[in-house]
Order: structure tokens, then C-alpha cells, then sequence
């Protein structure tokens, strides 16, 4: 939640015990004990540094979709897990073939979660960086295997990293359990997914070896549906019209993504005509324009 | 030519800025010559005043927007042009007609100066205008809506209305289209005196179409700024040739009802009160032409560089006389030049609104990608712009330095009044 959102309320909440108990949170009542041992400079100040300050403004049905994405997230997480380790473990072993196919099916998780990842620390660049992101000597990850896999050929030596790519998202796995997620965050994280999508997935420059780029497009698209999905509820009571119109998108571009899928996954990105590519791009825009308005829910 | 027109253009008044720029820079491909198509536009008096206020005669001002007809047609020309078609997304005829409803509300906002629509106060939404023209004047803008043939095709029942002007046109010879750069569903022109406020309105109006039209092409173009020229003397094209200075007189209502106007008369009705708009993107050799010595160059055009007069004579706007022959009997104009050609034995006018563009470089040879954004508005196609192109297309020498890379006609909309919305005669 903003700061901008915080102080205003901290200031009611000190100001006025009649509108705590009008909040009605379970909250309130640490909250309420505070003000009065507390000199006036202090409180503003406990408050800035404790983030129980800011629960009373997450109405319940609004926390209730919060928990839900957070589950999710986790579940994503342990996937991810499972899978980055099938993965390591065809590359540590020497199958290259393997590992190959485990490559994209593997990221997906993450890419569906990258805007939690984001934001607890150092995650993106340790697990997604591309070559040239971050200095020659701290690269590392996934994108690292995969120009091993398809550029260089050869995963000889590249155990090391492997046992890293697996021990970021162990660890990443351990922080998404008390990851502090918001409704701003999960907002931004919805557009933010899908400009992913448009900088970098739509124009093929994110999988430059593989060519896997369309595995990773559809997973941002499904990491923003989800967080669509838990908050339908409140945009639909906010704005129905508005609700409709990015049900009806995401369907739009599912049925634009339809042509490219392929077995279990995706055609490879250089299978893709350029008119197909600008179509693509398109119909993520016409969805993204709407969904960037969810914010709508967040008063104003 | 009349006297009185001499007089007007020897006199320099401030009164010639507007005249020629509706005269406009006009188009190489059907323009510079034609020299008995009509007289020159008649200046306006009032448009000598100095273009502090917003009124619609200032380089600033404001250009009402509804109307009888749509702005950005007999408007005197504007200094740059931000162009673009669109293909609809959209499936129901109802979202069309929303998507004009939308437009047409912000279309009426934006010439005004004001931005796209109210803003909102939420601040985790973005904002409801995309800014870069906050605090910018209106700069006479013009935003004008036309669809093309395949607007018409199965997809909105809407076949059966396709007006016979709105012809698919024929391939003329030395055309090379590119598809990026050729036909569209609906075109968006945008004219203003200042290239950010015209962008600014396009890209809006692109961000509003979201989900029911995407762009196909987009295209700048510009013509010398009144800054640049304050004198309002015919503008050259990127060849160095003065271009268009023989439109026709629109500011008559006459003239503008017999060359430009659909009529209430005309097949079908509800086209009455709006025009055809044929653009043609032509990509200018720009290299080869800077090669080839001013007499090629002269007898090219038919008209001396400097002065813009026709060859053998003095004066910018003297009589074409195209039967006059030289000491071995041959025409003092070539029979092939461009002049010589787009006159049409003066029957037949259209009214031409072009602008040069510059798109950088063709990144496969390194020249320079520029030309003209050829745009002009005609009342049926079928007896003017198609056969002028036609006989320019099969022997202009002009032919050798250009190429017509993009197309389009479209059926501009009637204008609207405050309350109804472009296309609604149609949908």
C-alpha cells in the first residue's frame, strides 16, 4: 500500500478513537493502545514502521482475495521448485536433451509470478537476468543455462550455476510465504506482467537462444488472469462494464494465442510471421488498456 | 489568369498566407502544373489580422469541429499532418458505432485545445489524457473520419451501402504498393500548426480505439512553417519545385459543391455533405533527382525552379499556354512534362491537401526515405482523381523520380452537429 494512503489514515486513526471502532478490524485494538502512552510525535512515527497500521483499510472481501493470490503464489512457487530442479538436475547430469525440454515448461512458473519476485529483492536478476542485464561476472540463472544449452552447447561446466538457479528458488520460495502483498501490488502487477509481455516477450528478445519466448508470453498473460480473477469480485462492484470488457480481452487474446500452441507448449518464436507477431502485440495492448483501470477499486 | 488574382499575389499581402496554403503544397503526382484548373483561392481579408487570439483565423485558434461538413477538408491547410488508418477489431456494429460516438467526443475536446476528457482524481489509475499537449494551444486542429471499401465487407451488414465512388481503385501503372502502407478500414487525418498537438490527438484517439480498431499505418508529414515564411508564398516540395498553387477555388461554395461535396443528388444519400479522400504515399528518389541537371529537372516539371513559372515565361501563375512551340517546332512544354499532363485540358479538378514526409532511412540502401504524403478530397473519384492518375501514371516524367508506395480511398462522413456523431447518417 502507498505511503500516500498510510498517513492520512494513521492520522484518523490517531485522531479519532470514534472512527477506529467505525473500522471494525481485528486490528484495531493494537492499534488503539498505542495512541495512548504515545506523545503526538511518537505515534506517526510507530505507525510509519509497523505495517499493522495499514490492515484496517483492506476491506475483508478485498483480504480474502489477497490471501487467495498469496496461496496461489505459493503453490506456484513450489512448482517452480519441483520443476527448476527436474531441470538443474538434467543439466548437472550432462542430458542435454533433457533439460532442453524441461527449459521453458520450467520458467513458466516463474514468469507467472515475476512482479512478487520483483519485489522481494534481488530474485529477478539471481533467476531471469539475460546476458548483458547484469555485469558479465554476476550473471546467472536461468538465461545463463539456456545460451549453455542452445549457444555455447556444452553444460560441461556449468554445474555451479545450476546448484545457484536452484537455491534462488528455494529461497525465493521461503520469502513468498510472508511477502506482504497489497491491492496496489497486485493492481501494478497485473499491468506490469503484461507489459513484460510487450517489451520483451511479443518482440522475441527475452529466450535469444531457445527461442521459447511464446512459453513465457502465455505465462504473463496467465500470472495477470490470476490476479484479475481474485479481484473481479470488487472490480465488478466497482465497474461491471469494466469487468466485462477485460473478461472478454483475456478471452480475445487466448483465442489470438490459440494458433501457436503446440502439444503441451508453444511453436518456437522464429515460426512466427511478422504480421502475426504486430497481431499478437495488438491484442495484448486492447487488454492491457483496460486492466491498466483496475485501479479504479482503489478509491479515487 | 485574371488580373485581380495578379494583383492580389503581386501585392503580398498577408492575405496570401491563407490562399496558398489552401492552395496547399499540393501533390507531384497530379499538381504542380494544371495551370487553367481554376483560379487561386481568394484570400480572406480577415485573415490578416496577428494571430494572438483563439479565434479561428489565428495560426493558433480554434477550428470548429462539428459542422454541416467535416474540418480538414476545405480548411486552409495547416502546417503538419499526422495521418492513420485503422483496421476494426471489433465485431458488432455497435461497438463501431460507440467507437465513433467516442471519437467524435473527444475529436470536439481535442480542437478545442482541452484534453481528451475530465481526469480523474483516483490516483492509481492512469491518466485519462496522455498529457504532452496539457497547456498547449488548439492550433487549429482538424480531425476528420473516412472509411474505406473494406469497412463495407461482410462483417457489419453493412455491403449494400457501400457508395459506388468508394471503388476499389485500379492499378496504375509504376504503382509498387507496400501492404503496410495501403488501405485501412477507417483513416484518421489530423491537421494543426503544431506536429506535438497533432500527434497528441491521433495517439488519443488510437488509445481510445483500443479493443475495437488497431492501427494499420501511421504517417507524419509537413509542409514550411508560416514562421518560416511569413510572406505565405507557394510552398515547395522536397524536389525544390514550387507545388499547388492551381487548386481550386473551395472557398466558393460553388465550386466546392461541384469538385468536392457529395450531393444530397449523388448515389448514395447519406453521403451528402462529405468527399472522397484518396491518399497516396509517393516515395520520392530523392538521390537520383539530385543528380540530374536543372534542365532535366526543368522540363520534368514544365516550370522553371526559382521563379516556378512555366518554361519560357516569367511569372509564377502566366497562362500555361501549352501550344506554344520553340524555333524547331517542338512544344516549349513538354508534351510528357508533368504540367503538361496533370492540366487535363482544365476539366477536370480536384482539391489537393498534401504534405511532404521524411521517414528517416530506407535502411536497406541508406537513402533517404521521403516524399509526399499526397492527400486530396474529391466529390467522385471515378471522374477525377482515377482518370488524372491515370494519364500521369502512363507517360509523366516525373515517373522516373517517384514511386507511389502506399494507397487509399475512403468515403470522408458528412460532419455532425453538437449531440450526433460522425457516421450516423451511415450506422
Amino acid at each position: 500500500m502507498s505511503k500516500k494512503w498510510v498517513y492520512p489514515l494513521s492520522a484518523v486513526v490517531l485522531g479519532s478513537s470514534l472512527m477506529l471502532s467505525a473500522c471494525g478490524s481485528a486490528d484495531t485494538g493494537k492499534t488503539e493502545k498505542k495512541p495512548e502512552t504515545a506523545t503526538p510525535e511518537q505515534p506517526a512515527t510507530n505507525n510509519q514502521a509497523t505495517p499493522a497500521a495499514t490492515t484496517p483499510a483492506v476491506a475483508p472481501e478485498l483480504q480474502a482475495s489477497i490471501d487467495q493470490y498469496q496461496k496461489w503464489v505459493i503453490e506456484q512457487t513450489d512448482q517452480l521448485v519441483k520443476s527448476t530442479e527436474g531441470f538443474t538436475n538434467a543439466v548437472k547430469s550432462g542430458d542435454m536433451e533433457t533439460a532442453k525440454k524441461l527449459y521453458a515448461p520450467a520458467r513458466a512458473y516463474y514468469e507467472r509470478i515475476e512482479p512478487i519476485a520483483e519485489s522481494l529483492g534481488d530474485f529477478d536478476p539471481w533467476i531471469d537476468a539475460r546476458e548483458g542485464d547484469v555485469p558479465d561476472n554476476e550473471w546467472r540463472g536461468y538465461h545463463k543455462l539456456e545460451k549453455a544449452l542452445w549457444e555455447t552447447k556444452s553444460v560441461a561446466d556449468q554445474g555451479k550455476v545450476a546448484d545457484q538457479l536452484l537455491q534462488d528458488v528455494k529461497q525465493l520460495r521461503v520469502k513468498v510465504e510472508s511477502v506482504d502483498i497489497d491491492v496496489k501490488m497486485l493492481v501494478t502487477g497485473a499491468v506490469e506482467l503484461l507489459n513484460e509481455v510487450s517489451t520483451s516477450k511479443v518482440t522475441g528478445e527475452e529466450e535469444r537462444y531457445s527461442r521459447t519466448d511464446m512459453y513465457d508470453f502465455a505465462a504473463n498473460v496467465e500470472g495477470a488472469n490470476e490476479i484479475f480473477k481474485v479481484l473481479k469480485s470488487t472490480v465488478e462492484a466497482k465497474d461491471a462494464a469494466l469487468a466485462t470488457e477485460i473478461e472478454d480481452r483475456f478471452k480475445a487474446l487466448d483465442q489470438e494465442l490459440a494458433p501457436y500452441r503446440k502439444g503441451d507448449g508453444f511453436v518456437l518464436y522464429n515460426e512466427i510471421k511478422e504480421d502475426q507477431v504486430k497481431k499478437l502485440s495488438q491484442a495484448l495492448d486492447a487488454l492491457a488498456e483496460p486492466l491498466s483501470k483496475m485501479g479504479t477499486i482503489l478509491g479515487g | 489568369m485574371d488580373t485581380k488574382r495578379l494583383e492580389n499575389i503581386a501585392n503580398k499581402k498577408m492575405t496570401r498566407r491563407d490562399a496558398l496554403k489552401l492552395a496547399g503544397v499540393g501533390g507531384i503526382g497530379l499538381l504542380v502544373g494544371a495551370g487553367s484548373m481554376g483560379a487561386l483561392v481568394q484570400p480572406k481579408p480577415s485573415a490578416t489580422k496577428v494571430a494572438t487570439s483563439s479565434d479561428s483565423d489565428s495560426v493558433n485558434g480554434i477550428i470548429p469541429f462539428y459542422g454541416k461538413h467535416q474540418s480538414g477538408i476545405i480548411t486552409p491547410m495547416q502546417d503538419f499532418i499526422c495521418m492513420g488508418a485503422f483496421d476494426v477489431t471489433a465485431t458488432a456494429l455497435a461497438e463501431v458505432r460507440k467507437l465513433f460516438q467516442s471519437w467524435t467526443a473527444a475529436a470536439a475536446r481535442l480542437t478545442e485545445g482541452k484534453n481528451v476528457d475530465d481526469e480523474s482524481d483516483n490516483p492509481h489509475l492512469p491518466p485519462v489524457d496522455t498529457g504532452e499537449s496539457i497547456g498547449l494551444a488548439p492550433m487549429r486542429m482538424t480531425i476528420t473520419f473516412g472509411l474505406g471499401a473494406s469497412f463495407f465487407d461482410e462483417r457489419f451488414g453493412l455491403a449494400s451501402k457501400r457508395p459506388a465512388p468508394l471503388v476499389d481503385l485500379p492499378h496504375f501503372n509504376s504503382d509498387d504498393l507496400r501492404k503496410e502502407w495501403t488501405g485501412g478500414d477507417i483513416v484518421v487525418q489530423v491537421c494543426a500548426n503544431d506536429p506535438q498537438v497533432a500527434f497528441h490527438a491521433l495517439r488519443n484517439l488510437a488509445r481510445i480505439a483500443r479493443g475495437k480498431a488497431v492501427l494499420r499505418w501511421v504517417q507524419d508529414g509537413f509542409q514550411r512553417t508560416s514562421a518560416a515564411d511569413p510572406t505565405g508564398s507557394t510552398p515547395r516540395n522536397l524536389m525544390g519545385f514550387k507545388d499547388g498553387s492551381n487548386n481550386p477555388k473551395v472557398s466558393e461554395p460553388a465550386a466546392a459543391d461541384e469538385i468536392v461535396w457529395a450531393q444530397s443528388t449523388d448515389d448514395p444519400a447519406w453521403m451528402a455533405g462529405g468527399s472522397y479522400m484518396v491518399m497516396r504515399r509517393i516515395r520520392m528518389r530523392i538521390e537520383i533527382w539530385d543528380r540530374s541537371s536543372l534542365d532535366d529537372q526543368e522540363s520534368t516539371f514544365g516550370r522553371h525552379r526559382q521563379s516556378g513559372a512555366p518554361l519560357g515565361k516569367s511569372g509564377e501563375f502566366d497562362d500555361l499556354e501549352l501550344n506554344r512551340k520553340d524555333s524547331k517546332g517542338n512544344p516549349v512544354i513538354p508534351t510528357t512534362s508533368h504540367v503538361a499532363l496533370a492540366n487535363m485540358e482544365g476539366k477536370v479538378k480536384i482539391l489537393r491537401r498534401g504534405y511532404s514526409y521524411s521517414s528517416g532511412m530506407d535502411i536497406k540502401t541508406g537513402q533517404l526515405d521521403a516524399g509526399l504524403l499526397f492527400v486530396c478530397f474529391n466529390r467522385d473519384p471515378r471522374k477525377q482523381f482515377i482518370p488524372m492518375q491515370q494519364k500521369l501514371a502512363a507517360a509523366d516524367q516525373l515517373n522516373e523520380y517517384i514511386t507511389h508506395v502506399g494507397s487509399g480511398l475512403f468515403a470522408c462522413l458528412p460532419g455532425a452537429s453538437e449531440g450526433g456523431y460522425i457516421g450516423e447518417t451511415l450506422f
